[in-house]
């Protein structure tokens, strides 16, 4: 019950920062769309970063990875969060940099708007976005299935899935609605703050209520069931190989990427490339190391998935504690805002505005479509959220990540290469769409584990318990390769952009 | 020339990120509970943060902030 009140006053809390605290700041409706869906370009400060890292956490940061550590040990930390500490901030400095450049320069506000300007075309930029928005799905229903996993759990079995999940809709729903860019920004930056200080308590706590972790750690190494948990015995090393590839999809992500273009100064990078690392390390490794010592607690059943740490923390924590800790879960659970409002932004600048209806009804209705765009969106990821059975790093990882790694050749390309096209970017997006497709297609009907074709004597595609590999790799690997190589091979035998263009993008200053 | 610097030091830190030789060790235990694969990547991690502190330093865009 208390676990319960300390949740509903945060969800009050939320809706108050979303909605009312920033309401007198610029980014309301007099700002027109550049208000409502890019905080007028003007986050700064620790917003920024906050916001930022906020944003590319989901439910997997805290549940998701307590519960894959559980399974598979020490090896997620090195899997998603060191890969990701070392790739996404070189991203930022070197992409993220770039995008806000372009944004600040020629006005633009989605990556779609981004690639057609770039390369002269039209259609494949539509193209572009249906793939955009078809994987963010996925990430967006994560979003729900956490915050309806993390209510039934913190109340105990008092409010059930269903409820839960609709309550978290609703309140993303309402301050993403009132709120646009400048209201998710700060939810944002108030949630991130809020499960950064969860890690540290959350050890704290469980460390004193364990009587200490090296007794724990020392019956995990004397059981062989339990000490291949402290090593990473359980993954190949391909296997971990083919996650570095996983964090390029940090900068291909719609949110990202829009998020890059909403800094005041380009300055702002600075401070959010340097402090990523940290943010990571102080959000992981406590879910990680937890995750990995809940198998030497009784409280935590072997059938546990993603609700390790919420299962931990009501064995170890005081009640009042407990609760307060569960409503730094949920913040970290309430992540699927900022793809909300992107996929809005997205639909509304990339075909409404796109196809004239912006110079037609004008600029109000444009955020007025945004606005039910949003309404929209929560209802369906609901939907998908109440039907879903999956594992939340599962669901993640196999489609949405997978995805938009193997799409990040295209914004490297927009940005970085002169010789980039719209046919290279075609193929690229044709490629990507086809495998993450076929994929999905080989996981639904083939049954695990089984290797599916071998060549020569070697394993090709063998489909796993926990998706599918290709000679040993995660297909994120041969996606993201094959998807560069398409830009590269294809670009080159295509007519590139006007001279113009190019030069635009590309003036003398900015070409080293 | 710093250029490939800068590379050659981001690709050693990624070669530094497959740390097979840990892979199956989970002594020592750093601070008699942190097995050392995980120290490792801790490690690791701090390490980036102190290589982004560089790189903003010596290799900012700063050519773009002046086109602005």
């Amino acid at each position: 019950m208390t676990g319960t009140i300390f949740v509903a006053l945060y969800l009050a809390a939320v809706i108050y920062v979303g909605i009312f605290a920033f309401r007198g700041k610029r980014g309301g409706d007099s700002a027109g769309a550049e208000g409502f869906f890019m905080a007028s370009r003007s986050l700064g400060g620790f917003v920024f970063l906050f916001s930022l890292f906020g944003t590319h956490m989901t439910a997997f940061a805290i549940l998701g990875s307590s519960g894959h550590s559980f399974k598979n040990g020490i090896v997620t930390y090195g899997l998603m969060a060191s890969s990701s500490a070392f790739v996404v901030p070189l991203l930022l400095l070197f992409l993220g940099t770039r995008l806000w450049w372009v944004g600040r320069e020629f006005g633009h506000m989605t990556p779609v708007q981004i690639f057609r300007d770039r390369w002269e075309c039209g259609h494949i930029g539509t193209l572009i976005f249906v793939v955009q928005a078809v994987l963010l799905m996925p990430y967006i229903v994560i979003g729900v299935i956490g915050g309806g996993t993390a209510m039934r759990a913190i109340s105990g079995g008092l409010v059930p899935y269903w409820l839960g999940g609709a309550i978290v809709a609703a309140v993303v729903m309402s301050y993403v609605f009132f709120g646009g860019m400048r209201g998710t920004a700060f939810v944002n930056a108030f949630q991130t703050l809020l499960f950064l200080s969860f890690g540290t308590i959350a050890v704290a706590v469980i460390a004193n209520g364990m009587g200490g972790f090296s007794g724990v750690v020392e019956r995990l190494l004397a059981d062989p069931a339990t000490a291949p948990l402290l090593t990473r015995e359980r993954v190949s090393p391909l296997y971990f190989f083919s996650y570095t590839f996983i964090p390029l999809s940090a900068i291909a992500f719609p949110h990202i990427s829009i998020f890059c273009l909403t800094a005041k100064k380009m300055a702002q990078f600075k401070r959010t490339v340097i402090l990523y690392p940290i943010c990571i390390l102080a959000i992981w490794l406590p879910c990680v190391f937890l995750g990995v010592l809940a198998n030497g607690s009784s409280a935590v059943p072997n059938t546990a998935r993603d609700e390790v740490l919420l299962l931990l923390l009501g064995q170890y924590a005081p009640e009042w504690l407990a609760g307060l800790l569960g409503a730094g879960i949920m913040a970290a659970v309430m992540a699927s805002d900022s793809q909300i409002l992107a996929l809005s932004t997205m639909f509304t600048e990339d075909v409404f505005a796109y196809y004239g209806h912006k110079e037609r009804f004008g600029e109000r209705v444009q955020v007025m479509v945004g606005r039910g765009f949003v309404i929209a969106l929560t209802t369906v990821a609901y939907i998908v959220a109440l039907k879903a059975p999956g594992n939340i790093f599962e669901l993640a990882s196999q489609y949405a990540f997978s995805g938009f790694a193997a799409l990040s050749p295209l914004v490297i390309a927009a940005l970085c290469w002169r010789g980039s096209t719209k046919w290279g970017a075609l193929a690229s997006t044709l490629w990507v769409a086809g495998a993450v497709l076929a994929v999905a297609i080989f996981q639904a009907t083939v049954t695990a584990p089984g290797v599916w074709w071998q060549v020569a004597g070697a394993d090709a595609i063998t489909r796993t318990g926990a998706g599918t590999v290709v000679f040993g790799l995660l297909p994120v690997v041969p996606m993201t390769l094959i998807s560069a190589l398409l830009m590269v091979v294809v670009s080159s035998i295509s007519p590139r952009p006007s001279a113009a263009t190019v030069a635009r993008y590309f003036p003398s200053a900015a070409v080293q | 020339m710093n250029r490939w610097l800068f590379a050659i030091v981001i690709l050693l830190l990624y070669a530094l990120h497959q740390d097979f030789w840990l892979w199956r060790s989970a002594r020592p235990l750093v601070f008699g509970f942190l097995p050392v694969g995980l120290a490792y990547h801790a490690g690791f991690t701090l390490v980036a943060a102190a290589l982004m502190t560089l790189l903003v330093r010596v290799a900012w865009p700063s050519h773009l902030e002046e086109q602005d």
